[in-house]
């Protein structure tokens, strides 16, 4: 059994608490002291239905305004696999809270009301599964019910959305018809349209081939911190604790050390609590040795010799800014990527996006919350990294405003 | 290529296991909040993972209401003599007497309110920059709202409005002098996770998990244990039972729930078989608001 981990977008009155209430609801995974809590709390609804949103608004304000306001994580189970939702808020306020979110996804449902078509919001979420490369999106058209579950309706939306998704290079896309108040093709097939011969919502969440991407040529290592016990037994141990980023690791393998360049061989690789074994990969946790006695700290990354990753001191990055106070040239913060933290200034505003029309503002006075931005950052110290488009794991990182101690940014490293 | 593919409780063990470093990275004075039940044991076992051969970078801190089970006082202290770290013992008892704090009253009067008293106190008398504990996302639905680094200001308050953003798997602990961040390495594990994982790394729990008889009294379709902490009315009806907890909390507001499951395996099936959530079933203190949780938790609380 694996763990996928999904997040669902959209606005305000597009149905997505519904849709995950109804995912939970229909597959089982509420228990009923949690219905009878919800149940409790619909009352006042005049069609008698419970609420099945009520289950993923978990702050006070955000029962009392009828919005999601942060992201909240919620789990299932079926015999397939373990899910991870990341319900997060799709107004665009709350953008930072979805690419917070979306980080850590590996799929993304996008929800469209049938009404309304490929939306403004549409476009700002499937701009955010762009930059964020994000593996798989499907597209749930809601709300059928509404369009007499329509089929050219339907249609349509797919032509329109599919457009889009050429557009920003989004390349993984699967649609998909439901209702989510009234569960149709959530769980089961709906009978409501039978002209739609995919899986259900579930189904494609169980099925769907995501790529934990073992990334065989760019082995990666962030060390988090050094294990030395200091005791008379273990004198000369010394073990650099971190995680596979990415790649497999091997006993033998000749390796580098980042930034410093310093080379040895990998001695011993431990796994939890000291179990040696002969090779570990991404993104087991674990302790590596090193043959020679070398300097490495925190902050260093240990790559295999058959590919160096780049080292610079100029970062072209594209940055969704976060914070309240606005975001101007020579400003300084600190770039976090991984366990290695550095001191960093803005040399230059390249653009802002209008993240519903798409538009390239160029060389912009600032970027405010929420903006999506190109930016030239210059560092005091040369950082490790790799291009994100390419890897990942090793291609974002975060800016620390060092006077708020705030994380004010989310930088995609071109 | 499909080979090197993690398992679901692999995947949450080396999440798990890289917070706790990182934690250990990026603190001065970091502590681990232990309370005996099944959630903290897991951390404990997940820190054997992710720093021996070396000690812990942090001391076991136990918040001691007065009111635990005394099989889950006597197992943590097996616990600690066996893994040979440092105990800090703080007592609510303490609290109370030297700060003149109000108990509650009624039937089921709980110390758990007055307990952030003692955490608070604790934390400022050590210093402690960072305070490792077991909550996790599926046990309540402000807790699914709740980052990994979550930071506390001086009061220790949470303030859901303003939490940071938490991007791919980068945590963010720089804090003002004062303000300590709560952090929780299993965060994205659910109740059958935890019991799934005890069950292949054989973990040792205290005895009452497993099922017992047990002399309680039903009380709203809930099973409270008969002890000292309790007013036993006349109308009360105790009865000897076959229990077992599910959660592990104070003996005042923790329920029992009738069970004969006695080994891990019985556990696991019945969990899969449940109709109830955890905190629905066997916590009393949940019960008071809709916001219970998000209160407690924006007053210092875990």
């Amino acid at each position: 059994m694996d763990i996928l981990r999904f997040i669902t977008a959209g606005s305000v009155d597009d149905g997505k608490s519904t849709l995950i209430g109804r995912l939970l609801y229909d597959s089982k995974n509420i228990m009923i002291d949690q219905l009878a809590a919800i149940e409790r709390q619909s009352k006042h609804k005049e069609d008698g239905d419970i609420d099945l949103a009520l289950l993923t608004d978990g702050l006070r304000a955000e029962r009392e305004q009828g919005i999601t306001i942060d992201v909240a994580y919620k789990y299932f189970t079926t015999p397939k696999r373990k899910f991870i939702i990341a319900d997060a808020p799709g107004h665009i306020q709350y953008t930072r809270n979805m690419v917070t979110g979306a980080s850590n996804a590996d799929l993304i449902i996008i929800l469209i009301d049938a009404r309304n078509g490929v939306a403004e919001q549409t476009r700002r979420h499937s701009l955010i599964a762009s930059l964020l490369h994000m593996p798989q999106v499907i597209v749930a058209v809601n709300k059928m019910d509404l369009v007499a579950y329509s089929q050219d309706v339907y249609n349509n939306i797919v032509i329109e959305y599919a457009k889009l998704a050429k557009l920003l290079d989004l390349d993984q896309v699967t649609y998909i018809p439901v209702s989510a108040l009234y569960g149709d093709n959530i769980v089961e097939r709906a009978s409501s349209m039978p002209w739609y011969e995919g899986e259900s919502l579930l189904g494609l969440l169980e099925n769907v081939e995501v790529q934990k991407l073992i990334n065989h040529d760019k082995a990666r290592f962030a060390v988090q911190y050094v294990i030395r016990p200091q005791t008379q037994a273990l004198h000369d141990y010394r073990g650099y604790a971190g995680k596979i980023l990415s790649g497999i690791y091997r006993k033998g393998d000749d390796i580098t050390v980042l930034p410093s360049g310093a080379t040895s061989t990998i001695k011993a690789i431990e796994t939890g609590g000291g179990t040696s074994v002969d090779e570990a990969f991404a993104p087991q946790a674990v302790v590596l040795h090193t043959a020679d006695d070398i300097d490495i700290s925190r902050g260093d990354v240990i790559v295999l010799n058959k590919d160096i990753p780049k080292a610079a001191r100029e970062l072209e990055i594209l940055l969704c800014w976060m914070d309240n106070k606005p975001l101007l040239a020579g400003n300084k913060y600190l770039l976090q990527i991984n366990s290695t933290r550095v001191k960093a200034v803005i040399k230059d505003i390249v653009y802002s996006m209008d993240v519903n029309s798409l538009q390239k503002n160029y060389h912009p006075e600032k970027g405010e919350l929420n903006d999506i931005l190109k930016v030239t950052l210059k560092t005091a110290s040369p950082v490790v990294y790799d291009s994100y488009k390419d890897l990942p794991v090793n291609g974002g990182g975060i800016l620390i405003d060092e006077t708020s101690n705030v994380t004010v940014g989310a930088c995609i490293i071109q | 290529m499909s080979t090197y593919r993690l398992d679901y409780l692999d995947e949450l063990e080396s999440e798990a296991i890289h917070i706790f470093r990182e934690v250990a990275g990026q603190f001065e004075k970091p502590a681990l909040l232990f309370s005996g039940g099944k959630d903290s044991i897991t951390l404990v076992h997940l820190a054997l993972k992710a720093f021996r051969p070396g000690k812990f970078p942090f001391p076991l801190v136990h918040i001691d209401t007065g009111h635990n089970f005394p099989e889950a006082l006597l197992f943590r202290d097996e616990l600690v003599k066996q893994i040979d770290e440092k105990l800090i013992v703080r007592c609510v008892e303490d609290t109370i007497r030297t700060k003149q704090l109000t108990e509650q009253k009624g039937k089921f009067a709980s110390r758990n309110q007055l307990q952030t008293y003692t955490l608070l106190d604790t934390i400022q008398e050590f210093g402690f920059d960072a305070c490792i504990g077991g909550a996790r996302r599926d046990e309540e639905k402000a807790r699914a709202k709740e980052r990994i680094f979550s930071v506390r200001d001086e009061f220790g308050q949470w303030e859901p409005k303003r939490q940071r953003p938490e991007l791919w798997n980068m945590y963010n602990g720089k804090i003002h002098k004062g303000e300590n961040v709560r952090v929780f390495p299993i965060s994205n594990w659910t109740e059958l996770d935890i019991w799934n994982y005890i069950r292949r790394e054989k973990i040792a729990l205290p005895s009452i998990y497993f099922s017992h008889d047990r002399e309680v009294l039903e009380y709203e379709g809930q099973y409270v244990a008969v002890s000292d902490f309790i007013r036993i009315d006349e109308t009360d009806v105790i009865a000897t039972r076959k229990v077992r907890y599910r959660t592990v909390g104070d003996m005042t507001c923790t329920a029992a729930v009738l069970s004969d499951a006695s080994t891990v395996e019985d556990i696991i099936s019945e969990i899969i078989t449940t109709k109830t959530s955890e905190r629905g079933e066997t916590r009393i203190d949940d019960r008071f608001s809709e916001a219970a949780m998000e209160d407690r938790k924006k007053n210092g609380y875990f």
